[in-house]
């Protein structure tokens, strides 16, 4: 009996040997290991060049950018800057479903931390640069909902001496209408038909030297280390990965980069590859049809203000719209992936901020249902309630500050 | 002379010919990977020996090319590919047309890009822009080869 009771010891002793050598540390194999070292933020690459904005990494740039970013001035009611929708105390974002500037959008506010390394900004992806998404809100007629004619007033009445150093020169608006612009407005628009062409360039220079501003300040606006952080560099180190994060959460992450395929999209130290998917969102009904990539990848390729236009600074090709995917089906209702970082402080979630919570995120990529247009890339995930509750457990892990002022290009 | 222009002129239409039939071919494989969708397609990762820049063969024995990354193949980043393109004895082929399509087998989705040649440099040499993967893991990259040999795909079974 003895005898029995030492064999079947020795056997499970051994067993339980063999299972830690054959995988890695914390019970991840080396490939494992290795995805996990992928998605930390000490695998970020330095902040990428932007080559059509000459002032991306001027730091008098950022800071005149800053100050514009929190300037209601720049707004039809006086009342909405960049800010009133990205709330530095909570990630750059609102909290809300739908956006309010003057009025209200037809799109949940995105976070801006990390943007400048995508290349394609707002949902539908219909920009190309920082400094090109910044102009969209400006002149949107829900959003800031006013004309570049007034925007330049503004910093000629209140920026001048800020943005001749670094732009040099502004132009003479005396006779420049304080409210002009190619807006949807009537009198705005009618307004900017009658200057001449030489003065629209003058005010559009202006405008555009405004969102190069702006951009200069939000492409320094980076995630800070969060748990999951921690946990990746204390396995690839060699510390002690104990206490960093529960069972749960770990049970989490290996569902994450295993059986519930997050990764296809959300991957990277950013947990996001920045393209666009259809996983069959409901559309708010109350909205007009929303095509999403389908018709910003159009919309970029004629957009007034890309890399390609005389506003950019770049002398190099443009990549990104050269090789872009156009008028393809797995385009319609496509949105671009938004990273994970700090998701559980961004409720509500989706384009229109379809989902209050992320176990209704959750729960849709487990059932999987079909898209209301074009064809979602889902399928039902089938996991069970309590590996759903680990999932979640594993994306609040990466909660972390967000940090304005990071490091600029090398 | 005559008789060279005619030569001339019959290839290029049979290049052509080769060509369209393999746009069609390869956008029938773009849809269906479309079709397939995200999330497990049951494909089988082929054997490690299948994996890597070449040189490769393609499927009808045609062609043998290879592939010489300008930086390292990393995902989310755009990359220039050169390709060197020889016939099965060595030759170089040069004035051939080049189309690329690719994806992931295992999601059944597609490359984000679509990239293409954008230089020959002779001597069988070319150069392939606007490649990106968008996650690790294996991706298949495929050529469609439409030259003097006559039209073929090779696939190359790359692991980013």
């Amino acid at each position: 009996m003895t005898n029995r009771i030492f064999a079947v010891t020795v056997v499970v002793l051994l067993a339980a040997i063999a299972t830690v050598t054959a995988s890695g540390r914390g019970g991840w194999t080396s490939a494992q290991l290795e995805e996990l070292r992928s998605m930390s933020l000490a695998g970020l690459d330095p902040l990428p060049r932007d080559p059509t904005n000459a002032v991306a990494d001027d730091p008098r740039a950022a800071e005149l950018g800053r100050r514009l970013f929190v300037d209601t001035r720049l707004s039809s009611n006086g009342r909405v800057a960049c800010s009133t929708c990205h709330q530095s105390d909570r990630g750059f974002q609102d909290g809300i479903a739908l956006a309010n500037g003057v009025g209200t959008t037809a799109r949940r506010t995105m976070p801006i931390a990390g943007m400048a390394r995508s290349p394609f900004l707002f949902w539908d992806g219909r920009k190309d640069s920082l400094w090109a998404q910044a102009l969209g809100p400006l002149e949107s007629p829900v959003e800031h909902g006013g004309t570049r004619a007034l925007y330049a007033h503004v910093v000629a009445d209140s920026y001048a001496r800020d943005y001749e150093q670094i732009f040099g020169a502004l132009p003479d608006l005396s006779r420049v209408p304080r409210s002009a612009g190619p807006v949807a407005d009537r009198e705005a628009a009618s307004a900017w038909s009658a200057l001449s062409g030489t003065q629209r360039d003058d005010v559009t220079r202006v405008f555009v030297n405004i969102g190069k501003a702006l951009a200069a300040y939000e492409r320094r606006i980076e995630f800070g280390v969060s748990r999951f952080d921690k946990y990746a560099a204390a396995l690839t180190s060699g510390q002690t990965e104990a206490g960093i994060l529960t069972d749960d959460e770990v049970a989490g992450l290996r569902l994450f980069i295993g059986r519930a395929n997050c990764t296809q999209c959300h991957n990277g130290p950013l947990f996001t590859s920045n393209e666009f998917h259809n996983t069959g969102v409901p559309p708010r009904p109350e909205l007009a049809i929303d095509r999403g990539r389908l018709t910003g990848a159009t919309a970029v390729l004629s957009d007034e203000f890309n890399c390609r236009s005389r506003w950019s600074d770049a002398r190099e090709r443009c990549s990104e719209l050269e090789f872009i995917v156009t008028g393809e089906h797995t385009l319609d209702r496509a949105y671009k992936a938004p990273s994970l970082r700090n998701v559980a402080g961004r409720a509500p979630y989706m384009d229109g901020g379809q989902f209050a919570t992320l176990a209704e995120v959750l729960d849709h990529y487990n059932r999987a249902p079909a898209a209301a247009t074009g064809h979602s890339e889902l399928r039902p995930l089938r996991l069970k309630p309590v590996e759903l509750r680990q999932l979640e457990a594993f994306l609040r892990t990466l909660s972390g500050s967000v940090i304005a002022g990071g490091p600029a290009a090398r | 002379m005559r008789d060279t222009q005619r030569i001339d002129t019959s290839m290029i239409r049979r290049t052509a010919l080769a060509v369209a039939i393999m746009a069609v071919a390869l956008s029938t494989t773009a849809c269906s990977h479309a079709m397939m969708m995200i999330h497990g397609t049951g494909a089988k990762r082929p054997a490690a020996s299948e994996f890597g820049l070449g040189p490769r063969t393609s499927a009808g024995g045609r062609y043998v090319a290879t592939l010489e990354p300008a930086r390292p193949l990393h995902p989310r980043q755009m990359q220039t590919v050169r390709v060197t393109v020889r016939d099965a004895g060595g030759l170089a082929i040069d004035e051939a047309q080049i189309s690329i399509d690719g994806g992931m087998p295992q999601h059944g989705h597609g490359l984000p890009t679509r990239p293409r040649v954008t230089r020959n440099f002779g001597d069988g040499i070319y150069e392939i822009e606007g490649v990106r993967f968008n996650m690790g893991g294996w991706w298949e990259f495929k050529l469609a080869i439409a030259g003097s040999r006559g039209a073929d795909i090779i696939t190359f079974n790359l692991d980013l």
